[in-house]
């Protein structure tokens, strides 16, 4: 980031609640000698991680380290060869009803928000309490209008989808996932397809999210953020855990040589 | 306002002048005219051959047109009549042909007293379809179209109620047994929604509706496929067709898409196998061939085997049609679609093919027309068409010589469909823009 960027650190001024932001020693994800390959290509080497309930992560690391597939193989939208898996305490593998038992437990928000054009953002927000938690369509409407309030949109609930700003999208995907009540929330990029002036509202409602408990695992390069509201930063390269750290040590002291290079690259100039 | 202006300027126009007409040149027609059509040199030539053109052609048709006779017995009488009205040289069109057999042509050889059947028929159709075609409409009515089929076939064929009723009852079985034994496993309930509806409707069906005919014997009067004929049949046809193809060539393409190995080959053997031969073929292959695959004695009808033949035809152009539009489909929504914990079905119903098929629609009804009017092929095996029926018409001693009046009149039957389908498409479309940006 630029210092001629005044617009990200918005999230930074705020005083930041910690009451709730406490981390039990109950384990909500275990990754455990994890091994990915895109067929002769090995994305992910020997990855081990351990998540405890609570605990608010940001991953960093440079384009193509395997950050996205990391996060992506612990809903199964990738598949892993090696390794295991256990989310919430079900094991990853090939049993469908395991997989959709743990993709509508973890919440999960991508870069390019992925809304359904087709559907209004109402509409998005109750298909799946609908159709996967058999909610009442009454219940799932109010579920979604309470989080549209929270994500500050409840005026748009009767638009679509391409009527929105790109923030205001990627809030609502947010409220998509929270309406499913997901105990793991993972965030792949959220704020890199915004604009800058509309990063900020992205952020707050992470904060937000952050400050009411909720396990997160993130991808993405605002090291406000992280700073703020990460109580582990991970850097990836080339498909490894390179270093893990609390936020104040990783960016003070980094310590490979790897993560120095990247953190100049990122913060300097 | 003036005051301010009145000491910098020397005059100021205290009241506007009301806005006037353009000058004549410079408006409406005759500017259209000069800009469009008269522009340059290039543009007056083409003008003045287009113009040469159109005289060309109306300073034929329309004479032809206009000199028209719509009451004579015969030809010759129509030749008559022209004599005496326009003299012997004027050209003009013999329509008392389609006075004498428009019946013909529309219903074919169903019996004349019953002709109140295929129109009830007709009406019951459009019902169906309109809850169907139009969102306004209540959702209850779409039992309705659910029900209509067996309605629709019981007018037409006649014979027993009891026989579509049995029939119908064989969806209510499937559906029984699939909730009855999706208990125990989902595999299970989808192979016993399969099966025991089709050993139902082979040994079940038949006889129970013989038994309650011969209890409470309501019918019409039963009109055998051979008397079908007309637009009515090209129509019979061409609906079934296009009714039955959507659903099979949306489970085509799907197939395509699949990652299971057999589903995924079938699917594509299916489908290049189907498109890769002419329909002629495969009309043929239903009028001759399938007889010495089925078991012998079944009279299998062939208007219902055409249909089965035309569908599975149109079917493999829908899946094609319909995989452009999933394969048009960002990536992003099958993901979003996966990480909310939709299973396959749903994210695909709820999701994937509302938005596949919007994209679709114009390759769909295009394919729907071409599909209507390919329906005239029928003609070579033998089932008569109104293209078959022109032939038979002309056939006879009172219009043998006759042409074009006929193809006119048919050609403007086709025309009324297809036309109808494409508007339909557009302000499907247009619906849909409007919905969802
Ligand atoms: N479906 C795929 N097939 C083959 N290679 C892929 C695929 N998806 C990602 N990759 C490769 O895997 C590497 C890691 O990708 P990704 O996880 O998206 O990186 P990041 O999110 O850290 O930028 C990249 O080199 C990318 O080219
Ligand atoms: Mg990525």
């Amino acid at each position: 980031m630029t210092d001629a960027a005044p617009a990200t650190p918005l999230e930074t001024q705020r005083e930041i609640d910690r009451s709730h932001m406490t981390v039990s020693d109950e384990v909500a994800i275990q990754i455990s000698g994890m091994n990915k390959w895109y067929g002769s290509f090995h994305v992910l080497r020997d990855i081990n991680l351990t998540v405890y309930r609570g605990e608010r992560i940001v991953i960093c690391g440079p384009s193509g380290s395997g950050k996205s597939t990391l996060i992506r193989c612990l809903n199964r939208l990738e598949e892993h060869q090696q390794g295991e898996i256990v989310v919430d305490g079900t094991e990853l593998s090939n049993d469908l009803k395991n997989i959709d038992k743990i993709r509508s437990e973890v919440g999960m928000v991508f870069q390019h928000f992925n809304l359904f054009p087709h559907l209004t953002i109402l509409e998005n927000c109750t298909l799946a309490p609908i159709w996967v938690r058999k909610v009442p369509k009454k219940e799932a409407e109010e579920t979604a209008m309470h989080f549209l309030e929270k994500v500050k949109i409840p005026e748009q609930a009767h638009k679509y989808p391409g009527q929105l700003s790109g923030g205001q999208q990627q809030r609502v995907a947010i409220a998509r996932s929270l309406c499913m009540r997901p105990r793991i929330m993972l965030f792949d990029e959220p704020t890199s397809a915004l604009d800058p002036e509309m990063i900020a509202e992205v952020l707050d409602t992470m904060i937000e999210l952050a400050e009411e408990g909720m396990t997160m695992l993130c991808v993405t390069h605002e090291m406000g953020f992280a700073r703020k509201v990460a109580n582990r930063v991970i850097f990836m390269d080339q498909g490894q855990i390179v270093e893990q750290n609390e936020p104040e040590e990783f960016f003070n002291n980094p310590q490979s040589d790897r993560t120095k290079l990247f953190l100049s690259q990122i913060l300097g100039h | 306002m003036s005051d301010t202006h009145a000491q910098t300027v020397r005059f100021v126009r205290e009241s506007m002048l009301p806005e006037q007409e353009p000058p004549l040149a410079e408006s409406g027609v005759l500017k259209w005219v000069r800009e469009n059509l008269f522009s340059g040199w290039l543009n007056i030539l083409l003008t003045v051959l287009s113009l040469a053109f159109i005289w060309f052609v109306l300073s034929h048709l329309l004479p032809w047109f206009l000199n028209s006779v719509w009451s004579a017995g015969s030809l010759s009488e129509c030749r008559e009549i022209r004599d005496e009205v326009f003299g012997p040289d004027a050209s003009s069109a013999c329509f008392a042909v389609i006075t004498d057999r428009w019946h013909q042509l529309v219903f074919g050889f169903y019996p004349p007293e019953f002709y109140w059947r295929p129109i009830v028929a007709l009406l019951l159709f459009l019902a169906a379809m309109a809850p169907v075609l139009f969102a306004g409409i209540p959702r209850k009515a779409l039992w309705f179209s659910a029900a209509a089929p067996f309605l629709i076939y019981f007018v037409l064929w006649g014979g027993t109620i009891w026989g579509p009723l049995a029939v119908a009852l064989g969806f209510v079985v499937g559906y029984a047994t699939f909730v009855g034994l999706s208990r125990f496993n989902a595999l299970l309930a989808t192979l016993g929604a399969i099966v025991v509806p089709i050993l139902y409707w082979l040994f079940v069906a038949g006889p129970l509706a013989g038994a309650l005919a011969s209890v409470l014997p309501i019918g019409l009067t039963f009109v055998p496929s051979d008397d079908f004929g007309g637009f009515q049949l090209s129509f019979i046809i061409g609906m079934a067709g296009i009714l039955l193809s959507l659903p099979l060539g949306i489970l085509l393409a799907l197939g395509r898409q699949s990652n299971l190995f057999i589903i995924n080959k079938t699917s594509v053997a299916f489908i290049e196998i189907i498109r890769g031969v002419p329909l002629i073929v495969w009309l043929f292959t239903a009028s001759l061939l399938l007889n010495y695959f089925l078991p012998p004695g079944t009279n299998f009808d062939l208007m219902l085997r055409v249909i089965i033949m035309v569908t599975l035809f149109a079917s493999a152009y829908i899946a094609e049609v319909v995989r452009g539009g999933l394969a048009a489909l960002p990536k992003g929504q099958y993901e979003a679609a996966d990480a909310l914990g939709l299973d396959y079905w749903r994210s695909m119903r709820l999701i994937i093919l509302p938005q596949a098929l919007k994209i679709s629609i114009p390759g769909i009804v295009n394919t729907f027309i071409g599909l209507f009017k390919d329906t005239t092929l029928v003609v070579f095996i033998g089932l008569l068409d109104p293209i078959g029926l022109s032939n038979a018409i002309r056939a006879s001693t009172e219009w043998n010589g006759i042409y074009w009046e006929l193809f006119v009149f048919i050609g403007l039957m086709f025309f009324i469909c297809c036309f109808s389908m494409s508007r339909y498409s557009i302000y499907l479309e247009n619906k849909l823009q409007r919905e969802h940006r």
